[in-house]
């Protein structure tokens, strides 16, 4: 269990997928101006990274392994995840319509989201490079990978409220003002460095 | 199409007026992650520009067979095949380069300046003039990447082109592994940190504000992100009209 915890606090604070890996800039920059609409989309992210992770990994070890077709990885990992998004949303919509009226609106834009291929690609990675990384571990991997954004959205729909109160100079206005904001609460993330370990062993 | 434009036009509007990162603000991921050294930004270049030019030429080909109705699919899988052949080219050719993009490479497939030049303009073009928005967009890019690698690598690392050796080994010459310019100049050490994610963002940011400047003096508008006749996803998305375009107003409004 210990094991799972490190990994899952490694995923969210020191691997923060946005501000650390570069996952999922898009909607990192674009739905954080308003709470409600960056924890939706967040929430939709945690969903489906779960969900891609539970589909994709036995699809990687026990069809594409056996049979030498670990080159099809890519091609077969974002035909999976653009067919399963669909397919969620058509179950939402029909039987539980409160959740799909929470996430649906979310849902097409993460098709092409870079952080829940790169987190089913990373954990497939991970798990050919470490035989002791199985399905358990890549589930927590992704659900922390889903729980990192959320924080890293919810902080910074935090911080651009308070941008757009401020008198900020005419060049920086708009996107550059976000950038360089963004980069501030990557380094408050960069103090996390080490503290795993520290705390794990 | 409103106008005939003719190739050059299309090659060139990618380079500066339609600049695909610092103009229409796609493919951010890959901007701020591959731009830590400059031979890492043009391998990621070269590689994007090579699957831009093959998919939109193949997309353009098949623009009369595919049904608009599956379209986004078809065109996902025409991307993710020929990421599959450059990653596996580069793992054959070049395992360091392949090794420092890492996820990046097959992740070539999610970015946005892929489905969206297809979705933009491949899919309704002629093949000419959509291998020459290809071309142009993935020089555009590679271009905009470059000039933040500089930046990043010259006071993050104090080098410049440090690791070129195994770009170069491609062409035989192993020699010239970049030049380190921190370590002439005694008593001044790099900036670590424009080499880690902080860096990355704020480079971004202050190129954005010149690109945003210089375009302001033409008379352009801002760049800006969600501005949705650039998103690849607008046709699927159900956020029209509504939050996001709404965002993208207010935008202008300001």
């Amino acid at each position: 269990m210990k094991v799972y915890l490190a990994i899952l606090l490694t995923a969210i604070l020191t691997e923060n997928f946005v501000l650390a890996k570069f996952l999922g800039i898009c909607p990192f920059l674009g739905v954080s101006k308003k709470l409600n609409t960056a924890v939706g989309m967040s929430a939709a992210v945690i969903f489906v990274m779960a969900m891609a992770t539970a589909v994709t990994f036995p699809i990687n070890k026990f069809l594409l392994l056996p049979h030498d077709l670990a080159y099809l990885q890519t091609i077969v990992f974002i035909l999976v995840i653009a067919a399963l998004v669909q397919l969620v949303e058509i179950v939402l919509k029909r039987y539980i319509p409160a959740l799909y009226q929470a996430l649906g609106i979310y849902l097409p834009l993460i098709t092409t989201n870079c952080a829940v291929l790169g987190v089913v690609l990373l954990n497939v990675e991970k798990a050919a490079a470490d035989t002791s990384f199985g399905f358990a571990a890549s589930m927590f991997n992704s659900v922390g990978a889903g729980l990192g954004f959320m924080l890293a959205m919810v902080m910074f729909s935090g911080v651009r409220s308070k941008i757009e109160q401020a008198d900020i100079p005419k060049f920086m206005q708009g996107l550059p003002i976000t950038l360089v904001a963004a980069s501030l609460v990557s380094v408050s993330f960069l103090g996390f460095g080490g503290v795993i370990e520290h705390i794990f062993g | 199409m409103a106008e005939r434009k003719s190739l050059g036009q299309e090659f060139s509007k990618g380079l500066l007026k339609e600049n695909p990162v610092l103009r229409l603000v796609l493919g951010t991921c890959p901007t701020l992650a591959t731009s830590t050294s400059m031979v890492n930004a043009i391998g990621m270049g070269i590689s994007v520009t090579l699957v831009l030019l093959c998919s939109n030429i193949v997309i353009s080909l098949l623009r009369k067979v595919i049904p608009s109705k599956v379209r986004i699919p078809a065109y996902i899988v025409i991307i993710a095949s020929f990421v599959t052949i450059i990653q596996l080219l580069i793992k054959a050719f070049v395992p360091a380069l392949d090794e420092a993009l890492g996820v990046f490479l097959p992740l070539i497939v999610v970015n946005c300046i892929l489905l969206g030049r297809a979705e933009a303009f491949a899919g309704k073009h002629k093949v000419l003039a959509s291998a020459a928005d290809g071309l142009g967009m993935g020089i555009g890019f590679t271009a905009a990447v470059f000039c933040m690698a500089t930046i990043r690598e010259f006071f993050g690392s104090g080098t410049l082109f440090r690791g070129a050796d195994s770009l170069l080994g491609l062409f035989g010459v192993t020699s010239f592994t970049g030049i380190d310019v921190f370590s002439h100049i005694p008593g001044i050490e790099p900036i670590l940190i424009f080499v880690l994610a902080p860096g990355g963002f704020f480079t971004f940011g202050l190129l954005m504000a010149c690109a945003n400047r210089i375009a302001e003096r033409k008379g352009k508008p801002k760049a800006q992100l969600n501005s949705c006749e650039n998103c690849p996803m607008a046709a699927a998305c159900t956020m029209r009209g509504g939050a996001c375009e709404t965002d993208a107003k207010e935008a202008v409004n300001a």
